[in-house]
């Protein structure tokens, strides 16, 4: 397989997407952007072509005739969760030896209990994973860190009142741990892991479709993939080691995708984490003219998440309450503090929640329409995308404010892979780079651990 | 510009010039010279020198602070001193300036002045700047009010009342601080050799319209405008610089190179833009390097046309000095309307060849930041070549965003190039 990557590093998430020859989507991944830029790169690169694997062994799967194919198909919707079952474990054993290789090392200041604690909670961890995968509906979040921190946090709140062991005594090496963790490079044998998912689920079903089964795991396994050409952009992208004629700007990657997705696009409204981005393409999407917001992150996504953190609620619920609201509230600041402050005194004066996030809601697509207006305003069709895009509230204000200052019942367009815009982009002029005889690749080195230690160790000695 | 060892004879000589003004200023009051500060759009710098008096420019004090890391501190002073966040920088610069010693940029004090002279070109800004430091040196202020060329010219009325107040106000108060009449031969002469040093700026500004342009119309004409923009008109020091400028400047262009940058010289010209606004003079090689290193030329540009639009055929004229000073005041390009200024863009656009043309918006401006999308619009469609938004500050060191600008440079770049392609494509 030949794939072209693009890959979208984001402020909060770096996503991939991998073209065919023919420009055709074949895999798509999504990570924490983490700090260590790279590691995220890497990690995203390596979830699309996961996602380009499956695609395939789900076809593979698909094809397979006689008998004993229904119990192979009903395995091509659990393959998945298994694999993502098995590289979580595979984490977790990472992080294990991180964990007790820190509590050891703070093994005179700390409780003598402290290991065994920390054991009980990673075996617990280890043994709940599979229900984590294999039964539950649908994961929050595919990352290691909202899952594993999740389960860490939980059970040692529940291991802190049993053993007498404070809190913070039980979670400081797992804060640690998990940022060397998500920033080491671990190289992954598909093939093996694989395997180990096509084994865990295969023990129920008959030897026939266990061989059939482990027959297309072992040949989609060894498949290669070969990446031809590669393009990177987004927030982190002048910090990265990109070769200079592998990066886009960002603007011509979210105008590129966007276009592509929706070819009558002609304004593209991009919400990111801390961006907003106003462009304007022509009819073969070449961008024409932009505006994004300038020092301030007022109206971003960020910002959301800020008052999601200050309402107790998860960032996907702040849209659907706001959508309730009947009477929203007028609320004039963007900035993000201002809007807290505001936010903590209406709700003291009583007012609702609902029209509350309503006000706040607009106050942000306000702003996005100042930039919207600085870039040549909105023209036909008009695609919306980034992270904000999925929060239906930001949508129907949107529809609200263009009805009003533009023309009303124009064609709003929202992918639900919206947040794959801008990698999309990105492949898509790895696509052409490699057409046009100059294509880059993506070479990423492994962190040193080591020396990132001995950089500390001589600022503490400094400090000292 | 370039290392020291690779200095043009041009720079070296530049160097001199105004390390010796600094030091004609430094001990002006010793050696009996009165001092006039004063502003570089419609300055009256011949007037001043037949005179005999020495000129202060404030603006160019605060953007020599901003490039040697100084303003910071010195706004900060202002800022103490009770002088709004959102007061342009320049002033907040120079009042910091002020207030914290006075220190030149060659490091030597600068003298108070006898004199503060307004001219009004556009910038309502100066008028509250020359109260503030009215207040703070006590001495006399003379105002010269040149009205705003609102219908694009300049009628007989504009120029009558521009001569007018030179003759019954300008002049009698340089009299008056000087205890000298003015030497009406003297103003003449200034006034025929200012046109010479003209005639060869317009030849370094003109060499930008080969490919590749031999020079940077923007970041490097901010160090060619330096002597014609500040004390330097009118005297045969500033006709020796830019005869030698512009031997040099031809010479590169006979040999076929591209302009100097930080880095040394360029290498193949990819873009041609056209600038409008100052540009940031905090990060100022920086802020260069964002474009040099794109290979990114700049061949015209408004902002070093402030101090004066020679390329547009005015040149100061002996035959009748006090009428062609009124011109050049109100001919000034902060004097200029709105369309007045998309016109001259228009233009720069056509004659350059540009790519591209690309606005550098100043947080703490209001009089020219007003109104520069409209022209941004407005020169699109007239010429269908895509313009380019950026902002930052004049001397704020904190309205600087690295990222951000280099960010939008690059992504207008890339929207050129790409547009490029899909045209070549089609």
């Amino acid at each position: 397989m030949r794939v072209f990557v693009g890959i979208d590093l984001g402020s909060t998430t770096t996503k991939a997407v991998l073209l065919d020859g023919e420009g055709q989507i074949v895999g798509r991944g999504i990570t924490n952007s983490r700090s260590n830029y790279e590691v995220a790169c890497a990690v995203a690169r390596d979830e699309a072509l996961t996602s380009a694997r499956f695609n395939l062994l789900a076809r593979a799967i698909r094809e397979i005739q006689g008998p004993a194919a229904d119990a192979v198909h009903v395995f091509e919707s659990r393959l998945l969760r298994a694999f993502r079952l098995e590289l979580y474990l595979d984490e977790l054993s990472a992080l294990r030896t991180r964990i007790l290789e820190l509590a050891a090392g703070a093994a005179a200041r700390s409780p003598a209990s402290l290991p065994g604690a920390l054991r009980e909670i990673l075996d617990e961890m280890e043994k709940a994973a599979p229900a984590l995968f294999l039964q539950a509906e649908e994961r929050r979040s595919d990352f290691f860190r909202d899952l594993a921190g999740a389960a860490f946090l939980t059970a040692a709140e529940r291991m802190s009142g049993a053993r007498g062991i404070r809190f913070e005594e039980l979670v400081w090496p797992f804060d640690r741990a998990i940022l060397d963790i998500e920033t080491e490079l671990r190289p992954m044998d598909f093939q093996q892991v694989l395997s180990r998912a096509a084994q865990r689920i295969g023990g129920e079903a008959s030897a026939d479709s266990r061989a059939k089964l482990s027959a297309v795991v072992a040949q989609m396994g060894r498949e290669p993939v070969d990446e031809v050409s590669f393009v990177g952009t987004g927030y982190g992208r002048q910090t990265l080691p990109f070769p200079k004629a592998a990066v886009r700007s960002e603007i011509l990657c979210h105008g590129r995708g966007a276009h592509r997705l929706f070819p009558g696009t002609r304004t593209v409204l991009d919400i990111g984490g801390q961006d907003t981005k106003a462009i304007q393409v022509d009819e073969r999407g070449v961008v024409t003219s932009f505006q994004m917001n300038d020092r301030c992150a007022a109206g971003c996504g960020r910002y959301l998440g800020y008052i999601a953190d200050e309402l107790n609620l998860g960032l996907h619920e702040l849209g659907p309450l706001a959508l309730k609201s009947s009477n929203p509230a007028r609320i004039n600041s963007t900035c993000t503090v201002f809007a807290g402050a505001e936010l903590r005194e209406r709700l003291g004066l009583g007012e609702d929640r609902e029209d509350i996030l309503a006000g706040l809601h607009r106050a942000i697509m306000l702003r996005a329409m100042s930039l919207l207006a600085r870039s040549g305003g909105v023209s036909e069709e008009f695609t919306f995308t980034g992270g904000v895009c999925k929060n239906p509230m930001a949508c129907r204000v949107l529809r609200e404010l263009v009805d009003e200052n533009y023309a009303p019942g124009m064609t709003i367009n929202i992918h639900p892979d919206s947040i794959f815009m801008g990698a999309l982009g990105a492949a898509l002029f790895a696509l052409e780079d490699a057409r046009a005889g100059h294509p880059q690749l993506l070479a990423i080195s492994a962190p040193n651990r080591e020396a990132k230690t001995e950089r500390e160790s001589l600022a503490c000695e400094e400090c000292a | 510009m370039t290392t020291s060892a690779s200095k043009d004879a041009s720079q070296v000589r530049q160097k001199k010039m105004i390390g010796d003004h600094f030091d004609r200023l430094a001990t002006a009051k010793e050696d009996g010279r009165k001092v006039v500060y004063t502003f570089v759009p419609g300055n009256l710098t011949e007037l001043i020198n037949a005179f005999g008096m020495l000129p202060v420019l404030p603006e160019i004090n605060a953007l020599q602070s901003g490039m040697r890391g100084r303003s910071g501190g010195y706004i900060g002073e202002a800022e103490r001193a009770g002088h709004s966040e959102d007061v342009c920088s320049y002033v907040k610069c120079d009042v910091g300036m002020l207030r914290s010693g006075n220190i030149g940029p060659t490091g030597k004090p600068l003298p108070k002045p006898d004199l503060l002279l307004l001219s009004y070109t556009g910038c309502f800004t100066f008028m509250k700047w020359f109260e503030i430091l009215q207040q703070e040196y006590r001495c006399p202020v003379v105002m010269l009010h040149v009205p705003y060329q609102a219908e694009g010219r300049i009628t007989e009325e504009m120029r009558d009342y521009v001569v007018e107040q030179l003759t019954s106000e300008v002049i009698p108060a340089m009299a008056r601080v000087t205890g000298k009449q003015l030497d009406p031969a003297a103003l003449e002469e200034k006034m025929a050799v200012s046109a010479r040093a003209e005639d060869a700026l317009v030849r370094v500004w003109e060499s930008a319209r080969r490919r590749p342009s031999p020079i940077d119309g923007y970041f490097g004409g901010v160090y060619y405008i330096g002597p014609i923009f500040s004390a330097f008109r009118g005297t045969t020091d500033a006709v020796l610089y830019y005869e030698e400028l512009a031997a040099e400047v031809e010479e590169r262009a006979r040999r076929g190179e591209g302009p100097l940058t930080p880095d040394g010289p360029m290498g193949p010209e990819r873009y041609r833009l056209v600038v409008e606004g100052p540009p940031n003079w905090t990060n100022f090689n920086e802020f260069w390097r964002m474009f040099s290193r794109e290979r990114a030329v700049v061949v015209a540009s408004t902002y070093t046309r402030v101090g004066g639009l020679y390329d547009l055929g005015f040149r100061h004229s002996a035959a009748d000095p006090l009428r062609s000073l009124a011109d050049y005041c109100l001919g000034c390009y902060t004097n200029r309307s709105l369309p007045s200024r998309v016109d001259l863009l228009e233009k720069y656009i056509r004659d350059y060849q540009a790519d591209g043309f690309l606005i550098n918006s100043v947080k703490s401006c209001n009089s020219f930041s007003a109104g520069q999308l409209l022209m941004l619009r407005e020169l699109e469609k007239r010429t269908g070549v895509p313009g380019g938004f950026i902002e930052s500050d004049l001397v704020d060191p904190r309205y600087f965003g690295r990222a951000n600008v280099e960010n939008r440079l690059q992504s207008y770049l890339q929207m050129l190039e790409s547009r490029r392609s899909a045209r070549d494509v089609s």
